[in-house]
């Protein structure tokens, strides 16, 4: 309520994707529908992206925050390609949130990487929407800033 | 006719039920409520206080129940059931490489599992090769990598493929990791007509749920359908499909979704043999289904008797089987993952104990029983084994698996069983208007009904209107305690080079013109629209591998790009 009004002078957009191989991809869209219902702009890539498709995405799209759903295990790989090219694309600055079959020990290891956020299985629909928009709201904050 | 309750004996009870539901049951609500004013099953049917003959209307025995072995085989596909044979325990396992799957399969086997059942890497499981860019990260973590014939050899290094039977969970590859199968059978000298198992094999579900798809719709069924079509000619103990309600279920549909959606798979399918012009009798036999065993106890083993009538009945009366033997309706079973909780794990040794001892009630064929540890990653030998240590206590310790059906006859049971398959007729009937299943999943139907039913329940969890144990009620805080879950520990990236340097080791001891021509007729018979099946076999004894046989066929039939349904 107290934003100031640039910051919500349009929706939040979320990029939701998933990356590797795996298809589960039950979490990735109950999650885009909870966004959507909580009034962010949702574009959800679908499965089977690369992470060079996903930071591309997330550059046209102008996106406020990317999730990230992965029940592979191939989470580290993944996380550190899509950190590096997101770099390469001058577009590290749009915080990057991960969530799936994500064992605890390596929650640290993502965070190291640059994640801002780590959402295990059974993790709330509100804290998830919660922790998006305040990392929303402050990229938006810091792009007006600069 | 034949009603199991006369009339008058109903009345009876209607009449004392409405008395005690006005003079007792408010005494009781005054001095304690219930914990509920909306009790209802996992999927959403309502339950009522209490159920008794009066549910049972017009319920006739013969007509709905019969006997085990019998028309419509409610109770049991087999006349002696477990009496004479347990279900077979087939732990899906696999993990790294060849190697490491082949040592854990033999420890599974040495423990007492009685079938094999293999779970295939992702790039596997896609038909790409591990020295291909989208392997990159992800050979032989959530299943065991075998992209050539060579690495299916060592899979099963010091196995008799003439004495076990293996599951397959693969779709679009199924042609190639079938062909590898055979091909090392063949050279361990097992005759065609003694090489038993399953391949999954079932690609509508792939749409709707599981989402391994290569291929579009309609030449991923063509597919599927080749392999049953050779396969019934050439494996006589082999099942050339599973027809899968696992997936679709794992993806957040209801009981009845998961029913009337498998089946309706199997609709389409019979149709598609059937316009081959296969009688219906020569491959009905070897059609095999796989569930899902979720934690609402009653509702899973009312579903799988559900499921045995309505099949029985679809493939006599719709289909004009002749041999009891079509009528039947043969399943494997897996214990819900999606039930297993990251918090507190070693809680779902008990969640997967509940759902097994359903599976068992409900007359499965074979069980998998998922490990305490997967809410993490493929489970270690540990965990494994306290699975399958689970069947075995159901096995010889309950003596559930000593009367045949032991659930029949309770109102409940009954009741639901009925509900459920009443529901689950409507489902059908509305994907047969749409022209069948395979127009219904290009329409996207059951993808939405599935995305709404996930969100439905997720909502349900988030409101508390549904309780997990460790997730919304009874919480800890515990991060420390699951950081000593003893997770299976192995060397991903040692394994991934390692089978970069095995393929490419093929790749360059073969012998190329055998090679290059067996692509040739492989994609020559694609093109030509033949069933590929010979092709593929030929191609893998040329020592093609998994991903330049999936390439080719790519090349002929287009690969799949799924609309975002949410």
């Amino acid at each position: 309520m107290s934003s100031p009004q640039y910051i919500e002078e349009r929706p939040f957009k979320v990029i939701v994707a998933k990356i590797g191989l795996d298809g589960h991809d039950r979490g990735a869209k109950v999650i885009a529908r909870a966004l959507k219902d909580a009034g962010f702009e949702v574009v959800y890539t679908g499965i089977r992206q690369t992470p060079e498709q996903v930071a591309r995405a997330a550059v046209e799209e102008d996106a406020d925050v990317i999730g990230i759903s992965i029940l592979s295990g191939a989470h580290i790989h993944h996380i550190q390609r899509l950190m590096e090219k997101l770099k390469e694309m001058g577009a590290d600055d749009i915080p990057v949130v991960v969530g799936g079959t994500i064992p605890v020990i390596d929650v640290d290891k993502l965070k190291e990487l640059g994640v801002k956020d780590v959402f295990l299985p059974g993790e709330s629909l509100r804290r998830i929407t919660d922790v998006i928009r305040t990392l929303a709201e402050e990229r938006r904050r810091k792009v007006r800033l600069l | 006719m034949g009603e199991l309750y006369n009339k008058d004996e109903v009345e009876k009870i209607r009449k004392h039920i409405d008395k005690w539901e006005s003079d007792v049951v408010p005494q009781w609500l005054k001095r304690v409520p219930e914990r509920s004013n909306n009790f209802t099953t996992l999927s959403g049917i309502p339950i009522k206080r209490v159920y008794t003959p009066a549910d049972l209307n017009n319920f006739d025995y013969e007509e709905k129940l019969g006997l085990p072995g019998e028309y419509p085989f409610t109770r049991g596909i087999h006349a002696t059931m477990y009496r004479a044979r347990l279900w077979t325990m087939r732990m899906f396992s696999g993990y790294g490489g060849p190697e490491e799957t082949n040592r854990r399969l033999k420890f599974l086997i040495e423990h007492g599992e009685t079938g094999l059942s293999l779970a295939f890497d992702y790039p596997t499981l896609v038909g790409v090769d591990p020295d291909d860019p989208m392997a990159e990260g992800e050979v032989g973590i959530v299943g065991v990598s075998v992209p050539t014939v060579v690495d299916m050899e060592v899979v099963f290094n010091g196995i008799d493929m003439g004495s076990v039977t293996t599951n397959m969970t693969i779709n679009p590859p199924a042609p190639v990791l079938l062909s590898f199968y055979v091909a090392v059978a063949e050279k361990q000298g097992v005759p065609y007509n003694k090489i038993g198992g399953t391949t999954q094999n079932d690609p509508l579900k792939e749409f709707i749920a599981q989402k391994s798809y290569v291929f579009p719709p309609e030449p991923a069924v063509k597919v599927a359908m080749d392999l049953i079509e050779w396969s019934v000619k050439n494996l006589p103990l082999w099942n050339p499909i599973s027809i899968s309600g696992y997936h679709i279920r794992e993806a957040g549909a209801t009981a009845v979704q998961e029913l009337a959606f498998t089946l309706a798979d199997g609709i389409e399918y019979v149709r598609q043999l059937k316009a081959r012009g296969l009688d219906v009798d020569e491959f009905a036999p070897r059609l095999s289904f796989f569930f899902d065993a979720h934690i609402n106890f009653f509702e899973e083993t009312a579903k799988f008797r559900a499921a045995r009538r309505m099949w029985a009945k679809i493939m006599r009366d719709w289909f004009g089987a002749k041999k009891p033997r079509s009528w039947w309706l043969r399943f494997h079973t897996q214990t819900a993952g999606v039930s297993l909780t990251a918090q507190q794990p070693w809680n779902n040794i008990v969640r997967t104990a509940i759902e097994a001892l359903a599976a068992v009630l409900g007359g499965t064929q074979s069980l998998h029983t998922n490990s305490f540890d997967e809410p993490f990653r493929v489970p270690s030998e540990f965990a494994a084994k306290i699975a399958l240590r689970t069947q075995q206590i159901i096995a010889y310790e309950t003596g559930v698996a000593d009367t045949i059906d032991p659930l029949a006859g309770s109102y409940y049971v009954e009741w639901l069983t009925d509900q459920i398959e009443e529901e689950a007729w409507k489902y059908i009937d509305r994907i047969e208007r749409m022209g069948g299943m395979l127009e219904a999943v290009k329409k996207g139907f059951p993808q939405r009904e599935v995305a709404d039913a996930a969100y439905r329940f997720q909502k349900d969890v988030e409101d508390g209107r549904r309780f997990i144990v460790g997730v919304n009620i009874f919480v800890e805080n515990e991060v420390e305690d699951i950081r000593k879950v003893p997770l299976l520990e192995f060397d991903q990236k040692g394994i991934e080079e390692r089978q970069r340097k095995r393929i490419a080791q093929v790749r360059s001891s073969r012998d190329q013109q055998r090679w290059s021509r067996a692509l040739d007729e492989l994609r020559k018979a694609a093109e030509r629209g033949d069933n590929i099946m010979p092709y593929v076999l030929q191609a893998v004894k040329a020592y093609a591998t998994l991903g330049e046989i999936m390439n080719t066929l790519k090349e002929v039939y287009g690969t799949y790009v799924e609309p975002p349904i949410y």
